[in-house]
């Protein structure tokens, strides 16, 4: 099975209620598949910064990107798919962990550079930052030991180099 | 600078309606938009048309919007009101308008509460308006107000919604409207870019069989007289889309009339064989292409168009330019080389005389084209023509001859039936003096005949042609054609439509033959009134050429 290809956009918008809908509706209603959708302040006042990892690449990417663009309140689109970037993501595992089993589960999130935020008597809490990739990694290792529990933030991107997305 | 003066919710709307010197506003009142007629009470110079449904309301600032070029008002109340308004936003958003729909709302402390007449309508109207406003106090509303008109008539051009609660409209602030509005990240696109209108000329001299499809973008940007220049320069021939009818006089020997499902044979087949699409204010609807994957299998294409997003979205674009398109052709002409195109042209010509799809047979029944021409030449082809949704509009698209600009409207995007006659209400006031003609079905007719006590009220000389076939006939070509015949729910008992409109006030006229239909027009002209004819017309007439659904234009059929 050929593995799914995503695209990564990044949209600026104006930080108006209403805005996350707007663009919600827009993928829903032409039909893209989000695989995860991050929105928070960026480095403007009253500028929200949307990450979206959507399905597919190429020419059905950037007819998304212009649509993205009509809606009022954005202000700029880039397209980082092909860029060199940093993608970041926060996921917050509760894995199954008795007495005899919790210095491995706890060894395994060091050699991933996560950590450990909660402890009880058959479960930890793991926090780990890092990219959807090695975070797959981590699940796919703490899965032996059974995940109780688990949220992702969504990615999300930064080009590297240069000044940004002025 | 006068001294800042404390308006009213009320009062910013209908000042901004009055600065935007629209003139006439379309509407319904109802509880939360009570404060807003209250002020308006107040502006003598704001004339206010009642409308019986809030779609047909809709339907009048765009017909209004479209005659004139400019913004139109449509007002309806909170909930039912809103909500009835849904279609006509629709229909202005698929077709480009720029309609301003103010809305009642609830009062602030009430919004999310599920009180009575409310609906989340700006929830409803996010994917049918080009933006949209729930105004929360009345100092954000001057700003708002302001960036409405601006939206609604920049860049490609759409309904903007305004959803103003009951007390904003009674709120009162001393902040003035804004006169020059700027929005970051919202730049409608002017003058193309200089290289690619560079390569478009290279392409258009380069070119031996380039045909114009002239679009709606034409008609919005008035530019008419470039368009002319462009083709009469280079001899190129002109084919429109629906909405592009009258871009360009249909008697003019370089025009080759409507494409698409039902347009002419020689357009489509000149589209097919082409070697060369200069696309200007089009979109490439699927009611244009035909199966995509073979249209213009021969051509490269220029396309201009002020929407980005148009750009590359259905097919391949050799020279893609962003631009509005009255600018753009200003650059263009003075680059593009005189040429006659001999050989092509006479290619069309010989096309056009053996397949005359504008032609009408001789018939002892009554053909609705035949009535369409009948109306043509009544009105010396100087008339307004409405269509509605169906048969009806693509008869009147193709059998009257369009000769000047902004002359044929219709619902063409949305395709919703109701909107030839509260267009028409709309189109006769915009133009007062003009004649107009809503050319109708009598399906369509039935979805907004309320409209007939507007009509009656401002005693509007609209004249309705009726083309009754007693069908939905569209729906009946297709179920004959497509479902062997098997005619499910599109024949229609209707009631006797002349008598429906004597009651409303509107004189009424029944025609069932082909001198009757001539007498009739004829008595319609001469009343200075609305009329409505009531035209009997041969119910198994269907509309030609068609391009069958998942044909190629190469296909095209004439019966």
């Amino acid at each position: 099975m050929a593995a799914i290809e995503y695209s990564t956009l990044v949209a600026l918008v104006q930080d108006h209620p209403g805005v996350l809908t707007k663009a919600a509706m827009l993928f829903r209603r032409r039909g893209y598949n989000i695989a995860s959708l991050n929105v928070g302040h960026s480095e403007v006042p009253g500028i929200s910064r949307m990450t979206i990892v959507v399905e597919g690449r190429g020419p059905h990417i950037k007819q998304c990107e212009k649509q993205l663009y009509k809606l009022v309140e954005v202000v700029k689109v880039l397209d980082l798919t092909e860029e060199a970037r940093v993608d970041k993501e926060v996921a917050l595992i509760r894995v199954s962990a008795h007495s005899a089993e919790r210095a491995e589960v706890v060894g395994i999130a060091r050699a991933f550079d996560a950590e450990i935020v909660d402890v009880a008597r058959d479960s930890l809490i793991v926090e780990i930052t890092a990219s959807p990739y090695t975070i797959d990694r981590f699940l796919e290792v703490a899965g032996d030991f059974g995940i109780l529990e688990l949220t992702r933030t969504g990615v999300v991107s930064m080009s590297r180099g240069g000044n940004g997305a002025k | 600078m006068s001294e800042p003066k404390q308006r009213t919710g009320g009062q910013i709307l209908c000042d901004a309606m009055r600065t935007e010197g629209t003139g006439a506003i379309f509407g319904m009142p109802g509880g939360a938009s009570l404060p807003f007629y209250d002020a308006l009470y107040h502006y003598a110079d704001l004339a206010h048309y009642s409308m019986r449904h809030e779609q047909g309301a809709g339907y009048a600032a765009d017909g209004y919007a479209r005659a004139l070029n400019r913004v139109g008002i449509c007002t309806a109340t909170s909930g039912p009101g809103a909500t009835n308004l849904v279609t006509s936003m629709a229909s202005a958003m698929m077709d480009s308008v720029p309609v301003i729909f103010v809305t009642g709302q609830v009062a602030t402390p009430f919004i999310g509460s599920d009180a009575f007449q409310e609906t989340d309508i700006t929830g409803v109207s996010i994917p049918v308006t080009k933006q949209n406003y729930l105004v929360k106090n009345v100092e954000e509303l001057p700003q708002i107000v302001a960036e409405a008109f601006y939206l609604a008539r920049s860049g490609r051009p759409g309904p903007v919604h305004i959803d103003v609660p009951k007390d904003v409209l009674t709120d009162t602030t001393d902040i003035p409207t804004p006169t020059d509005v700027k929005i970051h990240g919202y730049r409608p696109a002017g003058l193309g870019h200089k290289r690619m209108i560079q390569r478009a000329a290279e392409a258009i001299n380069a070119a031996e069989k380039p045909v114009i499809l002239a679009g709606h973008g034409i008609a919005i940007s008035e530019a008419f007289d470039e368009l002319k220049e462009l083709v009469e320069k280079a001899s190129i021939p002109v084919i429109t889309t629906l909405h592009g009818v009258g871009n360009f006089p249909e008697s003019h020997d370089l025009s080759f009339g409507m494409l698409g499902m039902h347009g002419m044979y020689y357009a489509n087949i000149a589209v097919h064989e082409c070697d060369l699409i200069i696309a200007l204010g089009m979109r490439f609807d699927d009611r244009v292409t035909g199966r995509v994957k073979d249209f213009a299998p021969n051509a490269n294409i220029v396309h201009i168009d002020i929407d980005p997003a148009e750009i590359e979205k259905v097919v391949p674009t050799a020279v893609p330019i962003v631009g509005d398109v009255k600018l753009t052709l200003g650059a263009l002409n003075p680059q593009i080389e005189s040429g006659d195109r001999a050989a092509w042209l006479s290619r069309l010509n010989s096309l056009k005389a053996d397949h005359p799809s504008h032609a009408i047979r001789e018939s002892e029944a009554l053909l609705p084209q035949r009535v369409v021409r009948n109306i043509y030449e009544a009105t010396k082809g100087e008339a307004k023509i409405i269509g509605d949704v169906g048969q009806n509009q693509m008869w009147a698209a193709q059998h009257f001859l369009y000769d000047k600009p902004l002359s044929f409207f219709s619902a063409g995007g949305l395709g919703g039936m109701g909107y030839s006659l509260p267009a028409a209400i709309g189109v006769q006031i915009a133009k007062p003096d003009d004649t107009v003609w809503s050319i109708t079905g009598d399906g369509g007719l039935q979805i907004n005949i309320q409209e007939l006590a507007a009509l009656a009220e401002y005693n509007l000389p609209v004249k309705i042609a009726v083309l009754n076939n007693g069908h939905l006939g569209m729906i009946r070509q297709w179920q004959n054609r497509f479902y062997e015949g098997r005619l499910k729910a599109s024949v229609l008992q209707n009631p006797n439509f002349a008598a429906v409109a004597e009651a409303y006030g509107v004189r009424g006229i029944s025609a069932g033959s082909n001198e009757d239909a001539r007498k009739a027009i004829d008595e319609a002209m001469a009343h200075d009134g609305p009329v409505l004819i009531d035209f009997a017309v041969d119910p198994n007439e269907d509309v030609f050429p068609m391009v069958e659904p998942g044909a190629s234009l190469a296909e095209t059929v004439e019966v």
